[in-house]
């Protein structure tokens, strides 16, 4: 058997042993990703081979933890995309107005700074007050940093940049407080957000929302996946509810293609029929 | 050398660049036919935002379709694969492509160590890989993985590069097969069309 046939062999005992010991089903996740994050821990943990991760995972819980991380924080920043974020006002906005109550989704939200970027522009359009925000990640450790709301100082720079590009309306300060070398976002943006444990892979609907946003968390799955979580949204979604995924992530050619209009093709914004 | 006494079947073709990357690629990518035996992918080092110009542009200019890699894309002969500006760029297997936005390598993302490497563990030694003009040291660990699993890696001629530092420590990192003056370069991976086999270098 040469080295990379190996180390496939490899990969599966490992998720074969996430999935039988803890229940977390990672086998349609795009195997090139998951096996650099695999290294990655496996080198960081001191260990030769990634099968030496198995005896380790299978009795020591904070080794896991740190495996879950691994794989469900995407590293994001705060109005990633700023011209997502434009396209969202200028199109998805004026519709979300005609409902007098808005319920909005984060699916896989990891560490929240999307969730506080929807949250500061529901509240700049008005809309904040009328919405409950759901956010959702099936990594409990990544929810608490959401929860939180503290980020590093030298990643606000960037979020001032992005918020500014995205059509922002004060100053990124009036929504955070610097505090020695982090910076906190106002308490307020997560008086109307339900933090939830939730898993893509093996949880259910999630139901009648206006607005589902799952961004660059499907590039991680294959084929198969995608098209059950795809599935998932169109029937969490209300009638005529809104879509939002990642810049390089699409409805053609999936199992619900039939099902959406496409109000932005470039920002891939899509609404239910 | 052994790849002359040992001649393989060519799969792939990979190719890593940075600064001075539109010039190099303007120079190699128009070499290539319509009908092209090969899949291409390319990591282009860039700004972080933009949508899609560099592959318009290009496509515009080569008989090779040129586009920027979309989720799941699926792999074809006869076609460049660029890695759209901030996102990785990965081989899934021998028919897929896969995209991430995990955390920038020596802070590049794309990064070509990425592709070279995800690459190199799908068509091992039925590979090409290309390492061109760039000021940082992206590729050369990348480079090694192609040569540890067989797969062959060309660099560009550091002394024709706008920039030489990327060429030049993939020169120290492996001991590589070819060094191709640029212009060199695109004929080079013509000739791979048809003949199934890597030529042995002029």
């Amino acid at each position: 058997m040469s080295e990379p046939d190996l180390e496939d062999l490899e990969i599966d005992l490992v998720l074969e042993a996430l999935l039988r010991r803890y229940g977390y089903d990672f086998r349609h996740y795009t195997r090139a990703t998951l096996k650099r994050r695999l290294e990655k821990r496996c080198q960081a943990a001191g260990l030769v081979h990634l099968s030496d991760m198995v005896p380790i995972l299978l009795r020591d819980r904070d080794f896991v933890d740190l495996l879950l991380r691994d794989m469900s924080v995407v590293v994001t920043e705060m109005f990633r995309d700023p011209d997502f974020f434009r396209e969202l006002r200028s199109k998805v906005v004026p519709q979300l107005r005609t409902w007098p109550y808005l319920k909005v989704w984060h699916a896989g939200c990891a560490t929240g700074e999307e969730l506080y970027s929807m949250a500061i522009l529901l509240t700049e359009e008005g809309l904040y007050e009328r919405s409950r925000l759901y956010a959702t990640d099936f990594n409990s450790q990544a929810l608490a940093t959401a929860r939180e709301g503290i980020y590093p100082l030298d990643r606000v720079e960037k979020f001032a940049r992005n918020y500014r590009q995205s059509g922002g309306m004060a100053s990124f300060s009036d929504y955070s407080m610097a505090r020695y070398r982090s910076v906190m976002l106002k308490p307020e943006l997560r008086k109307r957000v339900t933090f939830a444990t939730h898993n893509l892979v093996t949880d259910g609907v999630f139901g009648d929302m206006n607005l589902i946003v799952c961004r660059n968390v499907l590039i991680y799955f294959d084929k198969v996946l995608q098209n059950r979580v795809l599935e998932l949204f169109r029937d969490s979604l209300c009638h005529l509810g809104f879509l939002c995924l990642g810049n390089k992530e699409t409805l053609e050619f999936s199992s619900v293609a039939a099902d959406f209009e496409v109000i932005d093709r470039e920002q891939r914004i899509y609404r239910k029929r | 050398m052994d790849s002359k006494t040992n001649p393989r079947t060519i799969r792939a073709i990979v190719m890593g660049v940075s600064a001075g990357g539109l010039h190099a690629l303007q120079q190699i990518l128009p070499h290539l036919p319509a009908d092209f035996s090969l899949p291409v992918m390319v990591v282009q080092h860039r700004a972080a935002v933009g949508h899609g110009f560099l592959a318009d542009y290009l496509n515009g200019k080569c008989a090779i379709a040129v586009k920027e890699a979309s989720i799941n894309e699926p792999l074809h002969a006869g076609c460049v694969y660029l890695a759209p500006a901030d996102y990785h760029l990965l081989v899934e297997n021998a028919e897929t492509l896969a995209l991430s936005i995990d955390p920038p390598v020596h802070y590049a993302r794309p990064a070509i160590d990425v592709l070279f490497e995800s690459a190199a563990d799908i068509f091992r030694e039925n590979l090409i890989a290309v390492v061109l003009t760039g000021a940082n040291s992206d590729g050369s660990h990348g480079a090694m993985r192609v040569k540890e699993l067989g797969g062959v890696v060309i660099v560009q001629d550091p002394a024709t590069a706008e920039v030489a530092t990327m060429p030049a420590a993939t020169l120290r990192a492996v001991s590589v097969d070819h060094i191709l003056p640029l212009e060199e370069i695109g004929p080079y991976l013509a000739g791979l069309h048809g003949s199934t086999h890597e030529p042995a270098s002029s």
